[in-house]
């Protein structure tokens, strides 16, 4: 589904990403993990499009398609969907309209037309149920003066309402307390599907006690230093980032 | 030049009207007490409202041009514009939309015109464009068994006599300011609205409803009175871009409200703002101002700005009423080389008088905008409360954006309030929506519509709707 292969990314002038590369398949569940400033979040970020990363070398792509070549909007229509680690508030626009004009700018980007305004708010109102959130959420601007756990609950009722085939998250585990992490949890596995891949940024092994992976990398210094699957997260836990490095070294 | 630009349009005018007809109504470029004359002749009015217009053009002569305000534009010679031209003859007219400018029409499309207005907005030579003289009879009807008077200001000068030298320039004095002064003296028409005690108008009043009594939008002159306990919802203008031959612009509008009454008075302005080096714009130099009489009562100010080269313009309010109210809420829009200078002043005079100011400016390209705003809380007004909030949104990084705030207490039991935030719109909040599958052009659309969002629920509904459109046509790639 998704293939990054030998990414080099610069920031400012430096080298964050020196020759990255993975490959995720649907129905996989992939986390990435590494200590601050590995460039983990960078990736996702070169992924969804953000300005400022320029891509010196290697290539990303989506289900064939080049995703380097894509407008940011198009890479959401296509599927790719990252979950922000600290989602910006919007003044004055609501969570409903947000959530409609997203959906309905994919929709008719996939040529499947706008969705019928009940059938929308029937299904905005299942997966506000599913995230234990209030329905006063929706008429609410935009992550605007929610706290930590709202914003990163609002990500993922984002992505249960828009379904997409590759969802990213980027540390959504930060600042959470853990009943909080469990409704984020329970949140992301819903999404678990043999159709759909979701790619896991973080820096703490405990997110993934309750989303486990199928595969862990780390990545240290910009580049992939290991893989394994969950084993290898409490491996992590237990011996720290340290350990791999010096073994790597 | 700019200013050759406005000789050239005056030649064109004078060539168009004066030569190819001298039989018709055009005033040849230039102004003196004979020009005067004519006009008070040729709209058939009474001495004294003659001898009104050349004291104010009398007072005007002795007054100098403002310069204060944050706006540069080269010097108007008044003597090269005609002050009064008759309506293009119909063969000089589009004859059709085939023959309007197909950019003009595609902004109408966008904005979601209905096709019959399109004409009459573009100016096309149709007799029956729309339905209007029968909406207008149905409308007048209503209207009259309510006892609400609606007119245009010539035939209520014709009409209604005292009530004009009751209020005529009772609010904006004939010499108040440059732009004033010379609206007083030749202003050719414009409205007068009269809602007499205990009544409120059975529907919006719009200028919209005589759109093709068009022309009229050089000096316009606006008058408002609600008596005791009357209210009035006034709505001015229109979101499709006007055409429009003058360049300069300079309106009076005078608001009236006794005790307890009500007036709203909603705006939408988008006049031709030039082109991309802004050549050929409109110089709106406007005059609001409403006069709080009566106990209790409330003036409102709602506007969207987002047309004209050069906009100067202060809505204003004048609290004299016990426990009167003030409002004034604002959308200034300005993109390519525009450049507003606008806000507002409240005047508290009485007792407990209250104000609120909710201004949003957003500049894209390389306009300029200032807020200027005066609250003024005079001795006598005890227990005055003013709240401002005042907003600017700056899209791109060669806009500029200003705030004048003015305060002048004069006793110890107001309470001020004042807030103020400039911010650039977020490259996060793009990022933000378009990785949500959003394109950068709704997101920006969404993102201003957000910042406005106090003020559009201000306006009248199907008002606050083509607001929202007309933004996004206002802000079309200005961004990346």
């Amino acid at each position: 589904m998704l293939q990054v292969n030998d990414l080099h990314v610069t920031v400012d002038g430096k080298e964050i990403l020196k020759g990255l590369t993975l490959t995720i398949n649907a129905g996989e569940v992939h986390a990435i993990m590494g200590p601050n400033g590995a460039g983990k979040s960078t990736l996702s970020a070169v992924i969804a499009g953000k300005d400022g990363y320029e891509v010196t070398q290697g290539s990303v792509t989506f289900e064939g398609q080049n995703v380097l070549e894509m407008e940011i909007e198009e890479r959401a229509q296509a599927g790719l969907l990252l979950g922000f680690q600290y989602p910006v508030e919007i003044p004055g626009v609501k969570n409903i309209y947000l959530l409609k004009s997203a959906l309905n700018a994919q929709r008719v980007a996939r040529g499947e037309g706008e969705m019928p305004a009940p059938e929308f708010m029937k299904l905005v109102k299942e997966k506000l149920g599913f995230m234990k959130m209030d329905a006063s959420f929706l008429q609410r601007a935009v992550n605007e003066g929610f706290s930590g756990g709202e914003k990163k609950r609002n990500e993922i009722l984002q992505m249960l309402v828009l379904q997409p085939k590759l969802a990213m998250l980027d540390e959504i585990d930060s600042g959470l307390d853990i009943d909080a992490m469990k409704v984020v949890a329970d949140g992301v596995n819903s999404l678990r599907a043999g159709d759909r891949a979701i790619l896991l940024v973080t820096h703490y092994q405990r997110l993934l006690d309750y989303i486990v992976p199928d595969k862990v990398h780390v990545l240290v210094d910009g580049r992939i230093v290991r893989t394994g699957d969950a084993e290898l997260a409490k491996e992590l836990e237990a011996n720290g980032y340290e350990g791999i490095e010096e073994s790597v070294a | 030049m700019a200013s050759e630009e406005m000789e050239q349009l005056v030649r064109r005018e004078y060539k168009d009207g004066f030569i190819t007809d001298i039989e018709s109504d055009t005033l040849p470029p230039g102004l003196d007490e004979n020009t005067i004359a004519f006009i008070s002749n040729k709209k058939g009015e009474p001495e004294w409202m003659l001898e009104w217009r050349l004291n104010a053009y009398r007072q005007w002569l002795k007054m100098k041009e403002p310069s204060w305000a944050h706006l540069d534009y080269p010097p108007i010679d008044y003597q090269s514009i005609s002050y009064f031209s008759a309506p293009k003859r119909p063969e000089d007219r589009p004859q059709s939309l085939d023959e309007v400018d197909p950019k003009l029409l595609e902004t109408y499309e966008k904005l979601g015109i209905p096709l019959h207005e399109r004409a009459a907005l573009a100016g096309v030579a149709v007799d029956a464009v729309f339905d209007s003289v029968s909406v207008t009879t149905t409308f007048k009807k209503e209207l009259g068994e309510a006892g609400v008077i609606f007119c245009s200001i010539s035939e209520a000068i014709r009409d209604y006599p005292d009530l004009i030298k009751q209020y005529l320039g009772t609010v904006v004095p004939v010499a108040d300011n440059y732009f004033a002064a010379l609206n007083s003296a030749v202003f050719t028409d414009g409205s007068f609205v009269f809602v007499p005690e205990g009544v409120t108008c059975p529907m919006e009043l719009s200028t919209y409803f005589r759109i093709n009594a068009a022309n009229t939008g050089q000096f316009e002159r606006t008058l408002i009175i609600c008596e005791s306990r009357a209210q009035v919802s006034y709505l001015e203008g229109c979101t499709a871009p006007m055409r429009d031959e003058n360049q300069l612009h300079a309106a009076v509008v005078e608001l009236v409200a006794l005790d307890d009454a009500y007036i709203k008075y909603s705006t939408v302005q988008n006049w031709y703002p030039g082109d991309e080096n802004g050549k050929g714009g409109i110089y709106n130099f406007v005059t609001k101002r409403g006069d709080c009489r009566g106990d209790r009562s409330r003036i409102s100010w709602t506007q969207v700005e987002t047309g004209s080269a050069i906009t100067w313009k202060y809505p204003s309010c004048v609290l004299r009423g016990k426990d009167s109210i003030g409002e004034f809420y604002s959308v200034a829009v300005t993109n390519g080389r525009q450049q507003a200078d606008t806000g507002t002043k409240m005047i508290h005079i009485g007792e407990g008088t209250r104000s609120y100011i909710v201004a949003k400016g957003i500049s894209a390209g390389r306009s300029d905008q200032s807020y200027r705003g005066l609250v003024k809380i005079g001795p006598r007004a005890k227990g005055a409360r003013n709240f401002t909030q005042c907003d600017s949104l700056l899209i791109g990084d060669k806009s500029g954006a200003h705030t004048f705030p003015y305060q002048e207490i004069g006793n110890s039991t107001a309470t001020i309030e004042h807030e103020a935030t400039t911010s650039k719109i977020g490259e996060d909040q793009l990022f933000y929506c378009q990785s949500r599958g959003i394109s950068e052009e709704d997101a920006v659309s969404m993102i201003v519509n957000g910042f406005c969002k106090d003020v559009f629920q201000e306006l009248p509904m199907e008002f606050a709707v083509e607001a929202e459109a007309l933004l996004s046509v206002t802000l079309e790639g200005a961004v990346g």
